[in-house]
């Protein structure tokens, strides 16, 4: 017997779940199914802070927007369907689905496809041994079952990827030997290459992996500088003891389902359906969202499953078109204050970008070794407002989605201004009291405070903290700078903790004065030890 | 042990209780429900299978269920996802050569 819905989801992730919301709440019977025996998709192994404004989520982590969605599906009413494989899409929107080694049938007014990415892999000699895994890989056993990956992993790729999971993996207790690139410039987000840098990771641009060591698993790899043609230049080689080979060189869409039910496919980073500006494909009713339609963001993808929902919900008469156009509108509005920025769709890639929106000269070294030089921030007049006394300084200097600052200050102090991709400043005039909720706030985890005159001689730089054990008050450790290079000895002054920080503490740390603009991150030994 | 005890955000795992595998014939331990290729990995076990044509080692790489490198002899099923099959008390759990448990093997 063939069961039937207004509308079929396939795929529990943010773009799936968000659908489905979206589509009962428009009065659709809804049903989604996944393949996994947990919904969420990849969201509750994103243990991080996300970009974006309020809007967004910003400033949540990815786990908890996960548990917002699930809790939001529920009271929609809609039917989640889980460890249920779905096989085929057909003409006229047949889908079959295995589960429980059954198949069965069903058939949708309408269908939603949100199948995700796959990680991309580069082959390299040795590619196959057991400790060479998936980015994805890691964050499974470390975020989700507790279990470290290996003690020294290696990180091939430095985009957003990369570079928030050598984060994870640094908290979760694992050495992270360095991140390397085959690109010459660093392919994430300035601020999340920066928060690695500075606990003294490095980035080796315009590297590959020549071969992984080991006969029955992973023991080191050797790596090497590419030329301008991405073949490693001989002479260059460099050895690593590591036990995990971590890969972090991009998705490809899962676009398997739209191609089997014959939609149009086009080029878009891997083969993609092509949609209209609701996300339906050539067939009429079988529409697409998320990064089955091409790679963005968790965050987009779940703007486009609401937006397909709402193509769906119109298509079957649950919206009135009056209705539909203003949600739509809501929903593109926020779905291009993301897709700007040097990051952006359109600005893949380029390599002629030099300068900010501003016109503030884009920092190479950010780009190249994943932290700023002290001339390079000194160019950027949004960073340090130079204030006498307690101030924030916001090394955020790429134009990057994200505003979450603007709002964490109560007394106004930092403007971001409408268009959320401008670099954040500090608002002249206003006073800063040093409540820190700007520094826990900020997903990048670039803004710090700094206190010149703390004492005399000694200055206090507050800084985001996420690390175990915990620091207590009057602990000895050294300061590191922006490379992760110890500078001079710190004493921990303070350590806030907050509900509203969510695990972010806020480390005040006592500094020789002459430090004050170099000393960024704290490391609880002294040198030496 | 490869075990986070205690993680800066998540604080601690819901795990479920501590029971008893075997692998090749050892006595092991896992927690109950945990993906079979979790347990293994955080005793330190890296190779599940060997290829059937180069006897080549292969281990967990995708940890979704989408590689099927992971795969196993599970209680005498062959090409056990174990990524993504709960562990069990008592599973006997075996690396697998080829296309099944090392006795079947060509080889």
């Amino acid at each position: 017997m063939v069961k039937h819905y207004d509308l079929i989801v396939v795929g529990a992730g943010p773009a799936g779940l968000s659908a489905a919301i979206k589509a009962a709440e428009c009065g659709m019977q809804v049903i989604v199914f996944d393949e996994n025996h947990r919904p969420g998709g990849q969201l509750f192994k994103q243990i991080h802070k996300f970009f974006g404004s309020k809007e967004h989520k910003a400033k949540i982590r990815g786990i908890r927007i996960g548990e917002e969605l699930l809790a939001e599906a529920e009271k929609a009413g809609v039917e989640v369907s889980l460890d249920s494989i779905v096989l085929g899409l057909f003409n006229l929107k047949g889908v079959s689905v295995m589960r429980n080694d059954q198949i069965e049938h069903f058939r949708g007014d309408n269908v939603i496809i949100a199948t995700g990415a796959s990680e991309n892999v580069i082959p390299f000699e040795g590619w196959t041994l057991p400790g060479v895994i998936g980015a994805g890989a890691a964050q499974t056993m470390m975020n989700l079952h507790g279990v470290m990956p290996g003690k020294r992993i290696l990180m091939v790729g430095s985009g957003n990827v990369g570079l928030v999971v050598s984060f994870q993996l640094l908290q979760a207790g694992c050495e992270v030997a360095a991140v390397i690139d085959a690109a010459p410039r660093i392919g994430g987000y300035g601020v999340h290459a920066a928060k690695v840098a500075r606990t003294g990771v490095p980035f080796l641009l315009s590297h590959t992996v020549v071969k992984a060591e080991g006969t029955d698993h992973v023991t080191g790899v050797v790596i090497a500088q590419v030329d301008d043609h991405f073949r490693p230049i001989p002479g260059t080689e460099k050895h690593f003891d590591v036990d995990i080979i971590c890969m972090a060189v991009g998705l490809s869409p899962m676009s398997q389902l739209t191609r089997m039910a014959g939609c149009k496919m086009v080029d878009n980073g891997g083969a993609v359906p092509e949609i209209n500006e609701y996300g339906e494909t050539s067939i009429p009713g079988i529409f697409v969202a998320g990064d089955v339609a091409g790679i963005e963001e968790a965050s987009s993808a779940m703007i486009t499953g609401r937006i397909a929902a709402l193509g769906a919900a119109r298509r079957g008469g649950f919206l009135q078109e009056e209705d539909f156009q203003t949600q739509y509108r809501q929903c593109l509005d926020s779905l291009n204050q993301l897709r700007q920025g040097m990051f952006c769709k359109l600005n893949k890639g380029r390599r002629d970008i030099t300068e900010t929106d501003e016109g503030y000269p884009l920092s190479m070294s950010l780009l190249t070794k994943g932290y700023m030089t002290e001339e390079e921030l000194a160019a950027i007049p949004t960073v340090d407002s130079h204030d006498c006394g307690i101030h924030p300084v916001i090394e955020c200097t790429q134009n990057i989605p994200c505003n979450p600052c603007q709002e964490a200050c109560r007394f106004g102090c930092i403007s971001v201004g409408e268009n959320i991709t401008r670099l954040p400043g500090v608002v002249p005039g206003s006073k800063c009291t040093g409540c820190g909720m700007c520094v826990a706030n900020c997903p990048g985890q670039a803004i710090f405070l700094v206190n010149e005159n703390y004492e005399e001689g000694f200055a206090a730089v507050t800084l985001p903290y996420e690390f175990l054990p915990v620091p207590q008050k009057g602990d000895q450790g050294m300061a590191l700078d922006r490379s992760g290079k110890p500078v001079c000895d710190a004493e921990v002054i303070s350590v806030k903790t907050s509900k509203s920080f969510d695990h972010t503490m806020l480390l005040t740390m006592k500094i020789p004065a002459e430090f004050a603009g170099k000393a960024r991150f704290y490391k609880p030994e002294k040198e030496g030890k | 042990m490869m075990r986070i005890e205690t993680h800066p955000i998540l604080e601690t795992f819901e795990k479920g209780r501590l029971i008893h595998f075997t692998f090749d014939g050892k006595d092991m331990t896992g927690y109950e429900g945990e993906p079979i290729a979790e347990a293994l990995h955080a005793a330190g076990v890296m190779v599940h299978r060997y290829t059937t044509r180069r006897h080549e080692p292969r281990g967990m790489f995708c940890a979704i269920g989408r590689c099927t490198d992971c795969v196993m002899v599970v209680n005498g099923k062959p090409n056990t996802r174990t990524c993504i099959t709960p562990l069990e008390e008592g599973m006997v759990v075996e690396t697998q050569y080829g296309n099944g448990r090392k006795e079947e093997a060509e080889w």
